[in-house]
């Protein structure tokens, strides 16, 4: 499966899915107008993962900002590898936040009471 | 109360120290613009970290909120306003940062937005976040992208109550103005 990259914008994250590595990362800003027309691709490509995934996948989530048009979009992107996690598949989600950003903190929380699958709430200190 | 623009827009910009004031139509990019200005001036200005990421984030949703969802004015009886008009002012208080966003609104939709911003203010912390999942769970985006959160999010990321007022302009619109007052921590 090929993988996806994207490079981020000053609205848009950077993107990097590598199913041979079992590595999704999402990165930067995520603030587009319409978020769904920039989410698709990533949704497809992990509906197609999830056909036959890594043993192990690993998730890092790094945003500095995202609105609210996004936050379902990364839910769906969660939804996704929910589903590769409950067909019995490793999966780990990394979710950063910058030092003392409490909000971020919390919208990882959030996410995590919504999807069953473990989160680890990781600290960026300068 | 009848709508007077200039002394509404003198009135904001009378209120501290501007960061930004704009008025005229709202494009996606002068909100661009708009984000760019407000984030390097706040970073000059000595402001905490923690407080810039919270203004940059409602004024992401402020703004965003105008671009989807402003009224246009039938151009022919209100040519003095540009199309999609619509008006944000940021201002640094003794205590805050201030925001102001506006646009006209068709009356018809006045009540609905009035019901859902004192819902919102009716709200503790816990009750914002338990409404905030609920929404992002099971309501689906707009076709225009819009998930139905941006102002409980400029309510949950402030942590204040928001302002608003309507002012009647004609039988057919009002002026909607809404603050959001993020304190320095």
């Amino acid at each position: 499966m090929e993988p996806l990259i994207i490079e981020g914008t000053a609205k848009t994250p950077t993107v990097n899915f590598n199913a041979s590595e079992g590595l999704i990362e999402i990165k930067g800003r995520s603030i587009p107008e319409n978020s769904i027309e920039f989410y698709k691709p990533l949704v497809d490509w992990l509906e197609e993962y999830s056909k036959s995934p890594a043993p192990h996948t690993t998730v890092n989530i790094q945003l500095e900002y995202f609105n609210t048009s996004s936050s379902k979009c990364i839910l769906d992107v969660f939804k996704k590898l929910e589903a590769i996690y409950k067909n019995k598949n490793d999966v780990k989600i990394n979710w950063y936040y910058e030092e003392d950003d409490e909000d971020m903190l919390e919208a990882g929380e959030d996410y995590e009471s919504i999807i069953r699958v473990p989160f680890n709430m990781i600290e960026i200190v300068d | 109360m009848h709508f007077n623009f200039d002394e509404y827009y003198n009135k904001l910009n009378d209120d501290g120290e501007v960061i930004l004031a704009y008025h005229g139509t709202i494009t996606a990019d002068g909100i661009n613009g708009v984000l760019e200005a407000v984030e390097s001036k706040l970073d000059g200005m000595g402001i905490d970290p923690k407080v810039k990421k919270k203004v940059y984030n409602v004024l992401v949703e402020g703004l965003q909120n105008l671009y989807h969802h402003i009224d246009e004015l039938p151009q022919d009886f209100a040519p003095q306003f540009a199309h999609k008009f619509g008006v944000v002012v940021v201002r640094k208080k003794e205590e805050c940062i201030k925001i102001t966003l506006g646009n006209f609104i068709n009356v018809k939709k006045t009540a609905y937005l009035k019901d859902k911003i004192d819902k919102i203010n009716s709200l503790s912390e816990d009750e914002l976040k338990d409404m905030y999942k609920f929404i992002l769970n099971h309501q689906k985006l707009s076709v225009k992208g819009g998930g139905g959160l941006g102002l409980l999010d400029m309510a949950r990321k402030s942590g204040n109550k928001l302002g608003y007022e309507f002012f009647e302009f004609n039988s057919d619109y009002q002026f909607f103005s809404l603050d959001i007052t993020i304190n320095y921590v």
